[in-house]
């Protein structure tokens, strides 16, 4: 290469040019100005790196340090006096006694805490796949079907975005109380926020659906329905054209949206609490929050919260991977 | 070469056979999606329609939340005890919950705006970094994030105490994905000829920005700010965790601890005030939006609007 030449545009460019190209170049710079902005350029990087520098300094301070201070509690030292957390913040200095505490009681004899992860487990796959039932098809309809209607249908979609996630909730505890309307329309007694399991998983469907339905919708508005016509055309029958060409086109979003509302699921605690309140119903979210709270038990409230940590790590990198490959992050 | 031909006549008087009867009708094409339909509106009966009694019980005459007992602004105002206005920790929970979406619409959309810029411009490895840890906190559940800050603040020797300063501080985190996110999206559709046109007719860097880019971003970072404003003012988690006292608990975390022990439609009458502030921002927001974005040519305005989700 011929020092000086730039080998994709074929045209001599400084020598500073070609350490740092400046990506936007003109194609036929004047000569005079190519000093003055390059200097642009060079100030025009600092620009960015003043205009980035709060918001990465903020995610680093308020973001991961949080998170590592997790590990250094539970990793860490117990004031033998007041009960009180020593955080250690050398790795190497780390002790593992609280973890074991917790890992024993998981899955040892006395393992208390195991049933309430299986139970978690059981819940959330439950409920994701109930949500992928009912919106997928709302989201296809909304998709394919809508026509003028697809504005007004798309704003009451996504209306339980804006009504609080504890509203909700309350407008299911105040009917399905004993005197409530629930049991006055289908003439019952019965004691549906008593620790029902199925109340529960029902809770949390109707909570998370819409988280759902709009991922699903971007992605499956994304298609031409051409193809499926293209389907149709060529012999497929209407279950076949779904299983082969609708199913298979949208299933970076089905991951995807799944991925959005397993995630806070995991975390949740409050959907038992106002739903069942009872301890038969408790899942790892009802773990973490009660042992947060109680002074003495703020290490196994944070093991907890690595174990969830752990376990979610998988899917959310998943689903950042998916968002970057979109270049949009839904 | 002629099979290939013939194949489509065949496969046509075989389904034209076929569109008889039950199964003819299930396979036509032309049919109205009967079932997608009853689902979609049943779905939406039975998301809504829960919230809507619990509205309207709001209104109730009686303190009953579930016998309809007459209309009145009784748990609004009209009770010198109880109602909204006169509960003092009704009161205090509403202002609060306003005053945290306010203040963290504030800090979240300017830094997150900045950041966009900055990340979307500046290629590196701290800055790939550090969108990588912008995207983890988006899709972190939320109690871990909590748990994580409430030990930050509690456990390490900071300037944040427990409280609203805690609280601006850890949505502020929660949310920045919202407007970086969304303005990194519109940057990708803006693409870059605007300001390079802009430079080559003699603006300054920060010019370009301040003059060019900003007013076509202006849209997607009005999506942001209202959509920051209404999941902040809806949040649980983090502020639960973070708060200190009563006085510092704002609207959800009454509703969590009331709801199970006999509350009074006072109760409904709170969460249904904070409904209306969100519906009332978004619905500002979608206005205002169709106003900045007029001229550009766009099917459904919603959809737009909607896409920021």
């Amino acid at each position: 290469m011929a020092p000086g030449l730039d080998p994709v545009q074929g045209r001599s460019v400084s020598t500073v040019a070609t350490t740092e190209p400046p990506p936007t170049a003109p194609v036929s710079p004047p000569p005079a100005g190519r000093a003055v902005r390059l200097a642009h350029w060079a100030r025009r990087n600092w620009l960015w790196i003043l205009l980035a520098s709060p918001g990465i300094l903020w995610l680093a301070s308020l973001f991961l340090v949080p998170m590592y201070v997790v590990f250094t509690i539970v990793f860490g030292q117990i004031d033998p006096i007041f009960r009180t957390p020593l955080p250690v913040w050398n790795p190497i200095e780390w002790n593992t006694v609280e973890f074991n505490y917790v890992f024993t009681h998981i899955f040892g004899s006395d393992g208390y805490f195991g049933p309430a992860l299986l139970r978690t487990a059981v819940y959330v796959l439950t409920a994701s796949v109930m949500c992928l039932f009912v919106a997928y098809p709302v989201a296809y309809y909304t998709a394919r079907y809508a026509g003028r209607r697809r504005g007004w249908l798309l704003a009451a979609l996504i209306a339980p975005f804006w009504i609080s996630y504890m509203m909700r909730m309350l407008a299911w505890v105040n009917l399905l109380q004993n005197d409530g309307l629930v049991n006055k329309v289908l003439h019952t007694n019965v004691d549906w926020l008593d620790g029902k399991p199925y109340v529960v998983v029902l809770g949390l469907v109707y909570g998370y659906v819409p988280y759902m339905i709009l991922p699903l919708y971007a992605g499956l508005d994304r298609f031409s329905p051409n193809v499926l016509e293209a389907a149709r055309d060529l012999g497929a029958g209407r279950l076949e054209t779904f299983r082969r060409v609708t199913l298979r086109l949208s299933m970076p979003a089905i991951i995807a949206s799944v991925l959005l509302t397993c995630l806070p699921m995991l975390g949740d605690y409050y959907t038992a609490d106002l739903l069942s309140a009872s301890p038969s119903t408790s899942m790892v979210g009802n773990l973490i929050n009660n042992s947060v709270l109680t002074p003495g038990q703020t290490g196994q409230g944070g093991a907890f919260v690595l174990i969830v940590l752990a376990v979610s790590l998988i899917p959310m990198l998943l689903y950042v991977r998916s968002a970057r490959d979109e270049g949009v992050a839904s | 070469m002629t099979v290939a031909l013939e194949r489509p006549s065949v496969e046509v008087t075989s389904r034209a056979q076929r569109r008889r009867g039950l199964w003819g009708w299930w396979e036509s094409p032309w049919r109205q999606p009967v079932f997608l339909q009853l689902l979609t509106f049943g779905y939406l009966a039975w998301s809504l329609l829960p919230v809507l009694v619990a509205i309207l019980f709001s209104f109730n005459a009686g303190k009953s939340r579930t016998v309809w007992q007459g209309f009145s602004f009784r748990w609004y105002w009209g009770d010198p005890v109880r109602s909204v206005w006169h509960d003092g920790s009704l009161h205090t929970a509403l202002v609060h919950t306003l005053v945290l979406g306010v203040v963290t619409t504030a800090i979240t959309v300017p830094l997150g705006v900045a950041f966009a810029l900055g990340v979307d411009r500046w290629h590196g490895r701290l800055p790939s970094g550090a969108n990588f840890a912008m995207l983890l906190s988006f899709v972190i559940p939320e109690t871990l994030l909590a748990v994580a800050l409430l030990f930050l603040v509690t456990q390490v020797t900071t300037p944040l105490h427990l409280g609203t300063t805690a609280q601006v501080v850890g949505l502020t985190t929660f949310q920045l994905s919202y407007p970086v996110v969304i303005v990194r999206a519109r940057l990708i559709t803006i693409g870059k000829q605007y300001e390079e046109a802009a430079i080559d007719l003699g603006a300054s860097p920060t010019g370009s920005i301040r003059r060019v880019l900003l007013p076509m971003l202006m849209p997607a970072i009005f999506v942001s700010a209202v959509l920051v404003f209404a999941d902040v003012v809806d949040d649980f988690v983090i502020v639960r965790y973070l708060s200190s006292d009563a006085s510092t608990e704002p609207v959800s975390v009454k509703i969590y601890n009331t709801a199970r022990a006999a509350p009074t439609p006072a109760l409904n009458a709170l969460a249904t005030l904070v409904l209306l502030a969100s519906l009332l921002a978004v619905t500002l927001g979608f206005v205002f939006f169709k106003w900045l974005s007029r001229g550009e040519k766009s099917d459904s305005g919603v959809q737009d609007f909607a896409s920021g989700l």
